[in-house]
């Protein structure tokens, strides 16, 4: 018997000569891909060609910068759960797609980058444009591989989007030579249905749930941990269950934001460096954790010699190799958490934790004499970041999609934006990349039309993607964008102040007139920096039907707290 | 936890790429490879990395996952020197001229367990396969002598318990037969 190293289902049965570019763009449409990202340039040549025959059936958006590509499909992918696609030419297009690439694989984002490459005769040669990308985005990438003959392209098309949506999902880049691209082939489509050297869901082992549910049956303090995991597992409903049913405190990880409505009232808030009060310090305290669907980063847990040391772990993952990585779990789950819960939520006994939960409670009430109140109250002369945040809260009611940036507005923004339902929140979360927001929220919007989306973007992080409002002016994509001001690289200066005697090396900015800048593009826009006229500026902004840029001045000098400084335990998280 | 040698067995398909994927894994935790040999292996058309590495087991455990969780990766492990039977092979290439006036060539391969390869006027080269310090011994004794030239293979080994990877192969073959 023959072995074979990958099965295919069949899609299409007709075949049809084509060329190789063709070919690339009707894998596309057999995969359902109706929106692209990318640039042009010599070798993909071919490949835009064939777009430009097939642009009734799929929308490319140029973006000015390939790194706004990648960031663009991320922000597609992380709101619809689809593949977002990014293409680019060879070179410097493809290594303007590194950024992107990275992100996505450290937050497991499903991403099909197809690179052009030099001609097959010149690999290798150094030629005009030719740069290893297969090798460059190797550590960076899920998988990727080089297609030199044009017959190769169906079967590799099939594979990316099947490894990049299955399992743990992550960023695959294709890279073809140009001569792959205009060569012919005999083409037909078979989906991917199963490679034989991946596994993408581990097997479900019932007593290492039935062990889980013990503990957890028998905790007097037991807390859950979600993460993105929830969301990629398309497991919302089931944590719910599993929450409400043992009457479990639930925190969120960055990632795991709006994966729960934020106004359920066992939803305890965010752990980690920013997170809230309660559930960093009762991480320190609870007797099971729970961790759903999280992988334990160190933004999450502090110290790690004093994290949680005195509760048995229980870890949810898809991922063998995120179990014990960071932390030892004392009963590790594997299996997609949308089946293992389904299992879970039958062997765990209804409880209430009332006493434990009135403890988060408390907390949060010393969080908000301490910080809360004051951030969205504030008195100061200059705005806050947080009274923004409100204020947009007030007018979505937590329906619109936040897509934040990097920084201290990032913070601000995660721990105050409201939620109301999953696939809400998009922000950089293991790469903390600075110029996300702007094109992952042209992304958001595109994934998901019918629902608002607001970019949340610092002063810096707005410059290093500003290019893009470019691409929002082309495209009419009607996001807003909310520029939080404050002259300075905000979460740097706040640790020069805090760890470096307040010595702000190249921290402060000296910035162009931003609404100007954004008049210059044909966008609506406006600036406030008076309280009194804040809401008036957002309501505007949230009743205007096509792109929207409000610049909003705030507190220069103001810092983020909570904060577990770097090597301090949860426990230690400080309030001022 | 103490350093000690492990060896990583890794089963994988035949793509060329791989190398490079599993030698970042090693090198983004700064784990110097000791040696590492790629062969083919005993199931057709698939390959066997070989990679010697000295560190603590909860690394190796850690570092063998993420190998693992490579796409093109069909099963990786770890093993002691106690799991494994492995050997190395060296070469020495002799000048005949020193080594002529202190020694017999055939009591001297005899005597230390190696093989000739290839004679020229002015030069020999043997061959020793054996564990390190066995190749390393005769590097010592041969030293003095004009030895031109001296390489060492990296480890090649077997475990001792079964491997069963084809097995893994073919139940994917069977559940996906109607496809």
């Amino acid at each position: 018997m023959e072995l074979k190293t990958a099965s295919f289902e069949k899609v299409s049965t007709e075949t049809t000569t084509v060329s190789g570019a063709e070919a690339v763009i009707k894998c596309l449409l057999e995969e359902g891909v109706g929106t692209i990202y990318g640039y042009p340039g010599g070798a993909i040549m071919p490949i835009y060609d064939e777009l430009y025959k097939y642009q009734d059936q799929i929308h490319h958006v140029l973006t000015r910068h390939e790194q706004g590509a990648t960031h663009a499909a991320q922000g597609y992918a992380r709101v619809t759960g689809k593949v977002g696609v990014a293409i680019a030419t060879s070179g410097p297009g493809a290594t303007n797609l590194v950024t992107g690439i990275a992100d996505a694989q450290i937050d497991s984002t499903p991403l099909v980058c197809i690179t052009g490459q030099v001609g097959s005769h010149l690999l290798g040669s150094d030629a005009f444009q030719e740069t290893d990308i297969v090798g460059i985005s190797t550590p960076i990438t899920k998988w990727n591989h080089q297609i030199t003959k044009a017959s190769e392209i169906p079967e590799v098309l099939a594979k990316a989007f099947f490894i990049a949506r299955s399992g743990r999902p992550g960023p695959v880049l294709i890279d073809i030579t140009k001569d792959a691209q205009f060569a012919s082939l005999e083409f037909s489509y078979k989906k991917c249905s199963g490679i034989r050297s991946y596994t993408p869901t581990p097997e479900i082992d019932l007593l290492q749930i039935e062990r889980a549910a013990e503990a957890i049956n028998h905790a007097k303090k037991p807390l859950i941990v979600f993460g993105q995991g929830v969301i990629l597992g398309e497991a919302e409903a089931l944590l719910k269950q599993v929450v409400e049913k043992a009457g479990i405190p639930a925190a969120w990880t960055i990632l795991g934001l709006s994966a729960m409505p934020t106004e359920h009232p066992l939803n305890v808030g965010m752990v980690g460096m920013h997170g809230n009060y309660g559930p960093n310090m009762l991480t320190n305290e609870c007797d099971v954790l729970i961790a759903i669907g999280m992988r334990f980063d160190d933004r999450v847990t502090g110290d790690l010699s004093r994290y949680a040391k005195q509760a048995k772990i229980i870890h949810f993952e898809i991922d063998p190799a995120e179990v014990h990585k960071n932390v030892t779990a004392d009963i590790p789950v594997l299996g997609n958490v949308k089946e293992t819960l389904k299992f879970l939520l039958e062997f765990l006994k209804p409880n209430k934790h009332t006493a434990w939960h009135q403890k988060f409670k408390d907390l949060y009430k010393i969080e908000f004499d301490k910080i809360i109140k004051d951030e969205l109250h504030a008195r100061g002369s200059e705005l806050g970041m947080a009274e923004v945040i409100e204020e947009i809260n007030n007018w979505t009611k937590g329906d619109a999609i936040i897509v934040s940036d990097v920084g201290q507005h990032q913070m601000i923004a995660c721990r105050y934006a409201k939620f109301n339902s999953s696939r809400s929140n998009v922000t950089s979360g293991g790469l903390g990349t600075m110029g996300f927001a702007l094109p992952a929220a042209m992304g958001a919007k595109m994934g998901c039309p019918d629902r608002e989306v607001v970019a949340i973007i610092g002063d810096g992080g707005f410059q290093m993607t500003i290019q893009e409002l470019g691409t929002i002016f082309q495209t009419k994509i009607p996001i807003k964008i909310v520029v939080l001001n404050n002259g300075f690289l905000g979460m740097v200066r706040q640790w020069q102040q805090l760890f470096f005697d307040k010595r702000y090396a190249s921290t402060e900015m000296i910035n162009p007139d931003f609404v100007a800048i954004a008049r210059g593009y044909q966008i609506k826009s406006n600036h406030v920096s008076e309280r009194s006229k804040l809401k008036d500026a957002i309501k505007e902004m949230m009743e205007a039907n096509e792109p929207y840029f409000l610049e909003v001045k705030v507190e220069k000098e103001n810092n983020v707290f909570p904060m577990i400084p770097t090597g301090a335990a949860v426990s230690e998280i400080r309030l001022e | 936890m103490e350093k000690k040698n492990f060896t990583v067995s890794v089963y994988t398909e035949n793509n060329p790429g791989l190398l490079s994927r599993i030698a970042a894994i090693f090198l983004k935790r700064h784990i110097n490879i000791e040696s590492i040999t790629v062969s083919k292996s005993e199931v057709k058309e698939v390959m066997r990395f070989i990679i010697v590495v000295n560190v603590t087991e909860e690394k190796i455990k850690k570092v063998v996952g993420q190998i693992e969780k490579q796409i093109e990766v069909i099963k990786a492990y770890y093993h002691t020197d106690e799991e494994l039977i492995f050997q190395e092979t060296a070469l020495y290439k002799i000048r005949t001229s020193d080594f002529e006036k202190e020694w017999k060539l055939e009591d001297f391969l005899k005597e230390n367990n190696a093989w000739m390869v290839t004679v020229a006027p002015d030069f020999f080269v043997i061959e020793k396969t054996g564990k390190r310090h066995e190749t390393e011994s005769l590097y010592e004794k041969l030293k003095p002598y004009g030895l031109m030239q001296f390489v060492r293979s990296g480890r090649i080994a077997v475990s001792k318990n079964e491997m069963q990877i084809s097995g893994m192969l073919e139940k994917f073959n069977t559940t996906n037969s109607n496809s």
